[in-house]
């Protein structure tokens, strides 16, 4: 699959003729094109809604909207939501296949597959890797994605970020918590650095960005103490300043962008194996 | 004309009254009749060999949406589920539209209830007009139309000086201020409980604590002002641990539980899949709140089950975990929820079953009934403990389908309900 995006013509004619729609109730850059990308490339032919300008606005029914869309028959709906659980919902509701493109607080997990991807194309495992993830842990669904997969696939998985935005019981989830940064970082393999939530966030949280940045942002100094090996990812969109130094973002060591390349590869998997059934048997 | 239902055979189970025995029960002109009276007359039968015949069971807190909502229940329909789920009595909450907190809505309800010659209906009155919080309402009014509570339901009052005025009002008319015990500012109105599994899900929770500091705050007062006070559907260990020891230090305190939160934990929300029938305030809590809950229930700390039936339409449901109301309907799976899950399984008694459904509730409002003793009114609910049923949400009498019950196998069910001595509902052949 990541093959397919370094040719000259990138197109197969796998989902030639599926129809795919994206369902975005919630603004998205990188993960709505990165699908859509990853459509096009296979030949899928799709949809792209915008709760924004859309019936929605006229207080059309989230239940009316997806029925409405499965009058056209779609293959796949790819659905993107602020509220947790909507992918199930539309699912119980829907003949279409429903991938989830992250809903609330609960769950991304194409995201989490692409991280994985990307850590695992460079230090080629996931086992026995430690990997740090920092940052507004409770409003994130990339960690509990994150979570799932890295320590099923044998990573040790620590979480760190203020007592706020720590959600209780967190380490129930199979992983090590803290809300020291310094500690989180100590001989960590991969560390992962998370938005902070602004738009989801009140005051109560956290009192000013430049507090946050001092404790809990990602500079150089920082990163010493992680192994010398150490690669940075970040889900995106950065603030800049707020979670992470620009040196650190621009850095050799930071994967980001081959996150994004990655991620189309891995939208392109799922695609093709929910849509045909069987794996990918070109090149990886 | 004298009018006579003789009922035949039962299993008679009569706590109030140390009672448990196979045997006849005469009811007369509406009332138990002197269980001496061997003059059957022309007495209709209703063959009870092999069923349970208990004091009426009463609900304390049911929602039937008339007036304002009727597109999810409206009384005839909410009394008529009532009937199909064995009670004989319900206690309607004031938040109807416009909220019940004069005698004018408390005397339309009762007028409705009337037509329907059903299940008995006990308006609850609100505490404050529109239930916001600001004035009292008229008690007394309300009273003479027959309130037999009052309460802001879903809104706890936070004002404590209010609060204080309202139990030593409410004094005046030998009535329990019920209060919805829940601090806003704790709970946020998050859809779920908070603790592992909401972080698990990645949805907002309401720590235990918004229910359980509410309730002392809520005990505090109803000491000074010598008021009494019940809290409505606990749901958390520490509240029913509170509501024990202000009890013994004398407050005069009732509390009441669902079958929901004796049955359910917070893992259904995962396992339902987030559905939204899952989601109820206050929200199903964790295992050690649910074992806590079963043991004050079997020990009396906890004096009644109460429904909360709350019907909500399937539009209403048919949304976003976050969006959705709070409510579960219960009156027609009460019974064999908590008989099947509780009482078959030895965790609580049949007489304390009785109890909890009847007696105990009648004392906590003062109401009649409760007793099969000779005098008291004709209600009794009749019970069949070797019914296996599935629960089928579409065959409910309610005019909602928000059950997270869907499909449960269960043993018992009701097999006839009767109030002032007539049949108001019988289950069909068997």
């Amino acid at each position: 699959m990541l093959s397919i995006g370094r040719r000259e013509m990138k197109k197969v004619p796998a989902l030639r003729g599926r129809m795919i729609v994206n369902l975005f109730f919630e603004a998205s850059t990188r993960t709505r094109f990165s699908f859509e990308t990853a459509q096009k490339w296979l030949s899928a032919d799709s949809l792209n809604f915008a709760a924004k300008g859309s019936s929605v606005e006229k207080g059309e029914s989230l239940l009316d909207t997806a029925r409405n869309l499965q009058a056209m028959s779609p293959d796949l709906i790819v659905i993107r939501h602020g509220t947790a659980g909507v992918p199930h919902f539309l699912a119980r509701n829907l003949k279409a296949g429903v991938v989830n493109a992250g809903d609330g607080a609960h769950e991304h997990p194409t995201q989490a597959l692409l991280d994985a991807l990307t850590v695992r194309r460079h230090f080629g495992r996931l086992s026995e890797l430690t990997v740090a993830i920092t940052g507004d842990i409770l409003h994130s669904r990339v960690v509990r994605s994150n979570i799932w997969l890295l320590t099923k696939m044998g990573a040790k998985v620590r979480v760190c970020g203020p007592p706020t935005l720590l959600p209780p019981r967190i380490a129930e989830m199979g992983v090590e918590a803290t809300t020291d940064f310094d500690a989180a970082l100590e001989d960590a393999d991969v560390v992962m650095m998370l938005r902070m939530q602004l738009e989801r966030q009140g005051s109560s949280f956290f009192p000013s960005t430049r507090e946050y940045f001092k404790r809990y942002g990602l500079t150089a100094a920082r990163l010493a103490r992680a192994r010398s090996h150490a690669v940075v990812l970040h889900p995106g969109p950065m603030n800049r300043g707020v979670e992470i130094s620009s040196e650190v973002a621009d850095s050799p060591r930071s994967l980001i962008l081959e996150q994004v390349s990655n991620g189309v590869a891995v939208r392109m998997a799922v695609l093709y194996l929910l849509l045909t059934g069987h794996p990918w048997e070109g090149d990886a | 004309m004298t009018e006579r239902l003789l009922i035949r055979g039962g299993r008679v189970i009569d706590p109030a009254a140390g009672r448990d025995e196979i045997a006849d029960l005469l009811l007369e002109d509406g009332v138990v009749a002197d269980r001496e009276e061997k003059d059957f007359g022309d007495a209709e039968i209703f063959d009870a060999s092999g069923l349970y015949v208990f004091p009426g069971f009463i609900d304390l807190h049911v929602h039937l949406r008339e007036p304002g909502r009727e597109y999810a229940e409206t009384i005839a329909t909410g009394l008529a589920a009532a009937a199909a789920g064995g009670f004989t009595a319900v206690c309607a909450m004031p938040n109807t539209e416009p909220v019940n907190d004069s005698r004018a809505i408390s005397e339309y309800i009762s007028a409705k209830a009337r037509g329907v010659a059903g299940t008995r209906l006990y308006p609850i009155g609100a505490i404050t007009k529109g239930q916001r919080g600001e004035e009292l309402a008229e008690f007394g009014e309300m009273r003479v139309a027959g309130a037999v509570a009052v309460s802001d339901d879903g809104r706890w009052l936070s004002d404590g000086s209010l609060l204080r005025h309202a139990f030593e009002h409410a004094r005046l008319f030998g009535i329990p201020v019920v209060q919805h015990a829940e601090d806003p500012t704790l709970s946020h109105g998050a859809p779920m409980h908070e603790g592992a599994v909401s972080t698990r899900l990645g949805l907002d929770g309401q720590p235990a604590i918004a229910e359980t500091a509410a309730v002392a705050r809520d005990l505090l007062i109803a000491e000074i002002s010598k008021g009494r006070l019940h809290v409505a559907h606990v749901s958390t260990a520490r509240t029913v641990k509170l509501v024990g020891e202000a009890r013994s230090r004398g407050i005069a305190v009732t509390c009441e539980v669902t079958p929901h939160h004796l049955i359910l934990t917070d893992e259904e929300v995962g396992r339902l899949n987030f559905s939204t029938h899952a989601k109820v305030n206050p929200p199903l809590r964790e295992p050690e709140d649910q074992e806590a809950l079963v043991a004050a229930l079997a020990d009396g700390t906890i004096d009644a089950i109460a429904t909360d039936h709350a019907p909500h339409h399937e539009d209403e449901k048919s949304v976003d975990f976050d969006t959705a109301p709070f409510g579960i309907v219960g009156l027609e799976t009460a019974l064999a929820l908590v008989h099947d899950r509780l009482v078959v399984s030895g965790r609580l008694s049949l007489t304390r079953f009785a109890e909890v459904f009847s007696a105990s509730p009648a004392r906590a409002f003062r109401l009649p009934g409760g007793t099969l003793a000779p005098g008291s009114p004709g209600d009794v609910t009749l019970f069949d403990p070797r019914r296996r049923w599935r629960v089928e949400a579409a065959r409910f009498l309610s005019l909602s389908r928000n059950t997270p019950f869907e499909g449960w196998e269960l043993e018992g069910a009701p097999a006839g309900t009767i109030v002032e001595g007539r049949i108001v509902w019988r289950r069909g052949e068997r």
